[in-house]
């Protein structure tokens, strides 16, 4: 990154930073209790002690020992054991998603039977899954896999759908013209048309993702940013919430960013 | 003259499913196409030149009669490829992907596809643009891709429905121009629909005057002799334009008789 470029990002993120100091103005002239909001140093601190807060049998090897007290922390376990579910279920909304929205789309039969199914699960509120699928899958990673990749599911299902409908007629006629067999198409001219719908799909269901995730951790989970938000805030160990609240913050902050990026390297033949 | 397809006794109706009716789009139609020739379809809008592109593509079938090739396609053979007024480019490849993308239906290796490629792109002086998105080329651009794309296929028959309808007036005559010199270097079949009367001088050697609906064919003017290049201020071309603008105004008449009484 250039020093330009910096400059630029900084810029933009300005009133975040604005906003950070106010937050900390409104803790130093105790216009807020601390009870209701630690200063956002006392966050930061907080978040440091978690960070370096991993307990590790020693070896000797300073920097060894540093790596490994680093991944046993509380804010690196917990971020990996939420990311873990995260990944999962949305990789596996992803695959079945994409696979049934266009198999809807391209097969009438399917349609027929998958489309009434795909509807009345949509208004569901999602969340109200989670206790069910606590009772049928336990406090472990897999009930929050579920729970995840069930209300990721239907988004995606519907925007491949939506995408695969929507392609250009003559694409399809043209690649038809040129001798290009059913399964083909599909892979070569359905798929890479429906990729734009498809990719903002996956977008929401990321948001979504992160709901869920924080959500089901903590209604019942043994790990994760969303137990952990959780259990502080039972302890009253406010400073310690909020630097869970922080840290979930961050991580979907940047998981739309690097998606966005991705989805823009992907889609760049869109651009004009 | 070698006879490459012949349409004998073709008719389509439509059957709209919406309304519960059915639509007469062509009726008898007995055309051959010769080997190497540039044909011009020319009638009224609505007439069912696009259903017989379809047709000839086998994109959709007759209700009765036949068209036969005289050549069999296979998996390494194509009879038609179409060139569409809309394009109808990949957006997601860049051009040489585009034009190499029948070679690819194909299982040419990707370097030998991307050399046949190569070679169409020069010819419809695209050179210098193969890795250019559809996106960032002009209108004109586009449908040279289009017809490069068309030619990697090697077909008997490129049809072409209204390719040039949508550009410029200025662009329109380039690509008429060019499109006369690759026709005349690749000896490739062109079947042509058209709404301008210029155009089908300018460009065919045989005009198919088609009447409104249901679509029949009218006449057939030969015009294989007029030299090239041509031009509509000439003598000879004024007279068949003269001929061709009389015909159609009587068909779209016709037409719009008919729909005043129903
Ligand atoms: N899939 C279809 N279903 C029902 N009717 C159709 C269908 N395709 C075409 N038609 C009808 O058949 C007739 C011929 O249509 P076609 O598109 O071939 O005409 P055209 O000569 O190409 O017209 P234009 O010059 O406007 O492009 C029209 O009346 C049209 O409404
Ligand atoms: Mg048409």
């Amino acid at each position: 990154m250039t020093v330009r470029s910096t400059i630029v990002v900084l810029w933009r993120y300005a009133p975040i930073f604005i906003l950070l100091a106010a937050w900390q103005m409104a803790s130093e002239l105790k216009f807020v209790p601390d009870s209701l909001l630690p200063s956002f140093f006392d966050v930061v601190h907080r978040w440091l002690e978690f960070l370096a807060d991993g307990e590790i049998a020693k070896s000797g090897t300073f920097l060894w020992d540093a790596v490994r007290s680093f991944f046993a922390s509380t804010v690196v376990t917990n971020t990996a054991a939420s990311m873990w579910r995260g990944m999962v279920g949305l990789g596996l909304s992803i695959i079945l998603g994409v696979t049934l929205g266009i198999a809807m789309a391209w097969f009438q039969k399917l349609r027929d039977f998958f489309e009434p199914i795909v509807m009345i699960s949509y208004p569901i509120p999602k969340p109200a899954l989670i206790p069910i699928f606590i009772i049928w899958l336990g406090l472990g990673h897999i009930s929050k896999i579920a729970v995840i990749f069930a209300g990721c599911l239907i988004p995606i299902v519907i925007s491949a759908f939506n995408g695969a409908r929507g392609v250009d007629r003559y694409l399809i006629w043209s690649a038809r013209n040129m001798g290009t067999r059913e399964g083909k198409l599909l892979w070569r001219v359905v798929v890479p048309a429906s990729l734009p719908d498809i990719l903002s799909g996956i977008r929401m269901a990321l948001a979504i993702s992160f709901i869920l995730l924080v959500s089901s951790e903590m209604l019942a989970a043994k790990s994760g940013l969303g137990f952990l938000i959780f259990f502080l805030g039972e302890s009253g160990e406010y400073a310690g919430m909020f630097a869970a609240v922080l840290t979930i913050t961050l991580l979907g902050f940047f998981a739309d960013r690097a998606y966005l990026t991705i989805m823009r390297r992907i889609l760049i033949w869109r651009e004009e | 003259m070698e006879n490459i397809c012949a349409i004998r006794n073709l008719t389509k109706v439509f059957f709209v499913e919406r309304t519960g009716e059915y639509v007469h789009a062509l009726d008898r139609i007995d055309l051959d196409l010769n080997r190497s020739e540039f044909l011009i379809l020319l009638g009224p809008s609505g007439c069912g030149k696009s259903t017989l592109l379809f047709m000839l593509s086998g994109l959709d079938h007759p209700t009765s009669g036949e068209i036969t090739f005289t050549e069999k396609s296979h998996d390494n053979k194509r009879l038609t490829c179409t060139v569409f007024q809309e394009y109808a480019l990949f957006p997601w490849r860049t051009v040489i992907d585009n034009v190499a993308f029948g070679p690819e239906m194909r299982r040419v290796r990707k370097r030998a596809r991307y050399r046949e490629a190569e070679r169409y792109i020069e010819l419809v002086n695209l050179t210098g643009f193969e890795t250019r998105f559809p996106n960032e080329l002009s209108g004109g651009m586009r449908q040279r891709v289009a017809l490069a794309r068309a030619l990697a296929n090697d077909p008997e028959v490129i049809l072409f429905d209204e390719p040039l309808a949508a550009l410029d007036a200025q662009t329109r005559r380039v690509l008429q121009t060019e499109l006369v010199s690759i026709w005349s270097k690749t000896k490739k079949t062109f079947v042509y629909v058209t709404h301008s009367l210029e155009e089908a001088v300018l460009l065919g050697e045989r005009i198919v005057l088609m009447s409104s609906r249901p679509g029949r064919v009218k006449e057939i003017i030969d015009i294989a002799d007029i030299p090239r290049p041509r031009s509509t201020t000439n003598e000879r071309e004024v007279k068949v334009l003269a001929m061709l603008a009389e015909h159609i105004a009587a068909e779209v008449d016709k037409s719009m008789r008919r729909e005043r009484e129903l």
